[in-house]
């Protein structure tokens, strides 16, 4: 089937796409964008966080066909200027600042989970980071760094809102 | 497989109609987990995400009546207030992710014994209203809508709607055991709500049984043992009896999250404490009026 969708403020058309298939496959495979990462395939890990029209999802959760018409931001989308001339997301900045990222694997997720808290809670306690960051799953970078990133990204944009 | 795209509700009766073995898929994160994992290839999906009533809710008549597509995280933010047991069980599903796209609508057409709202629909007499293009309206006691694991009285035509409930007419509480506070399914859940004026105590047990349950004669027993004209304090003894009546009430197998007896024993804990909370949040309610 046919789907058309918006991401990244982008109007796409995808053909091909199997009914059955994820959004984080389309993304992924048919679309160019390996930002959001597969891993469990079941939300368990967060690793495929995208915003869908404005709200965090796991897109390994939502059917290609459920995005028809629909907004979609990944991690590619928080940056902003052109490729080779990019200015960070202050959110994507922080991570890598602190330090709050080793393979890699699970960042985009977090990242995405982060910059919608902080957009949401723009200074957000430890334990409403670590309520929001629950369904985000690290299994090398350990906690700590990516709490820190978070409370930098936090403290950057209170001041340069 | 077909995708099926309704713009309206009475569209998308008419296609469950036309095709009976669509599987509803809403927010998608029990449906997609199937399908990524191949378990299940439904013959077609019949996407709701379009049908705007289904995220809408309402107060009717001095209910509730709660669109199927609500996510959990609307739950827990619009409805808190007025359904505290139901919102701490959505609380618990998950994590924010899920949360986003969840329902308590999907939560009954998965009709899995652990699934969390479950406890806190039977607690609160929740009605589940059910629809077909044919048939019209059903509205089905949770009591009688699980019929056993995975299964739920949804004929092939029907799609749910809504459900129907009272705002709380008393405290409520759930409890839930896993080995963390996300993305967890339950080992065991219980939920308590109080009925002041009905003088009444009602249950939800989850993840102990074939389908969710209520402690029937727990609530019997409690019902009559609690002081509800004088507010005096809960006596230890009733809120042991109370909690061994839950854990007979339960009939939990052993599988990979936990033991039938070790089940049986955290019900009895969980109720034991959730009547407690209750009781005590009732009795200071007096003592704020006075």
């Amino acid at each position: 089937m046919r789907v058309n969708v918006t991401v990244n403020g982008s109007e796409e058309t995808v053909d091909d796409v199997w009914e059955g298939e994820s959004l984080l496959y389309m993304l992924r495979e048919r679309m160019g964008l390996p930002g959001s990462k597969n891993a469990c395939e079941q939300g368990e890990c967060g690793s495929c966080t995208v915003y869908l029209d404005g709200v965090p999802a796991c897109a390994c959760l939502v059917a290609a066909g459920q995005a028809e018409g629909r907004e979609v931001r990944t991690v590619e989308g928080l940056a902003e200027g052109q490729p080779g001339d990019e200015r960070l997301d202050p959110v994507q900045q922080a991570f890598v600042e602190a330090g709050a990222v080793q393979c890699g694997f699970c960042t985009p997720g977090l990242i995405v989970q982060s910059h919608d808290l902080i957009e949401r809670n723009p200074a957000p306690s430890d334990a409403e980071i670590r309520e929001a960051l629950a369904g985000n799953l690290c299994r090398c970078t350990g906690y700590e760094k990516i709490l820190d990133a978070v409370r930098l990204a936090a403290r950057r944009k209170a001041a340069h809102p | 497989m077909d995708f099926l795209r309704p713009a309206t509700w009475a569209d998308a009766l008419a296609a469950k109609r036309e095709t009976p073995a669509a599987l509803p898929i809403q927010g998608g994160t029990d449906v997609m987990v199937e399908i990524n994992f191949d378990v299940h290839r439904p013959a077609a999906l019949l996407d709701l995400n379009r049908v705007r009533e289904l995220t809408e809710w309402e107060e009717a008549d001095g209910r509730l009546r709660i669109g199927a597509g609500v996510p959990y995280v609307r739950v827990i933010g619009e409805l808190g207030d007025r359904l505290p047991g139901l919102a701490q069980a959505s609380r618990t599903v998950g994590s924010p992710q899920i949360r986003n796209r969840g329902s308590i609508g999907g939560n009954l057409g998965a009709a899995s014994p652990a699934g969390d709202s479950h406890p806190p629909l039977l607690a609160g007499d929740a009605v589940i209203e059910v629809e077909s293009a044919d048939r019209g309206v059903r509205m089905i006691p949770a009591t009688e809508f699980y019929l056993g694991v995975k299964r739920n009285a949804l004929e092939p035509d029907e799609l749910i709607r809504a459900v129907w409930t009272a705002p709380a007419p008393g405290p409520q509480y759930f409890s839930k055991i896993g080995t963390r506070n996300a993305m967890v399914i339950a080992v065991c859940s219980f939920a308590v709500a109080l009925h002041p004026e009905e003088r009444r105590v009602g249950t939800g047990v989850g993840s102990a049984a074939p389908t969710p349950r209520r402690a029937t004669a727990a609530e019997e027993f409690i019902s009559t043992e609690l002081d509800w004209d004088g507010r005096g304090p809960l006596s230890d003894a009733a809120a042991q009896r109370f909690g061994e009546l839950v854990r007979e009430a339960a009939a939990p197998i052993d599988d990979v999250r936990g033991t039938a007896d070790y089940r049986k024993h955290a019900l009895a804990v969980m109720a034991r404490r959730t009547l407690t909370w209750a009781w005590n949040d009732h009795r200071a309610e007096r003592r704020e009026a006075s």
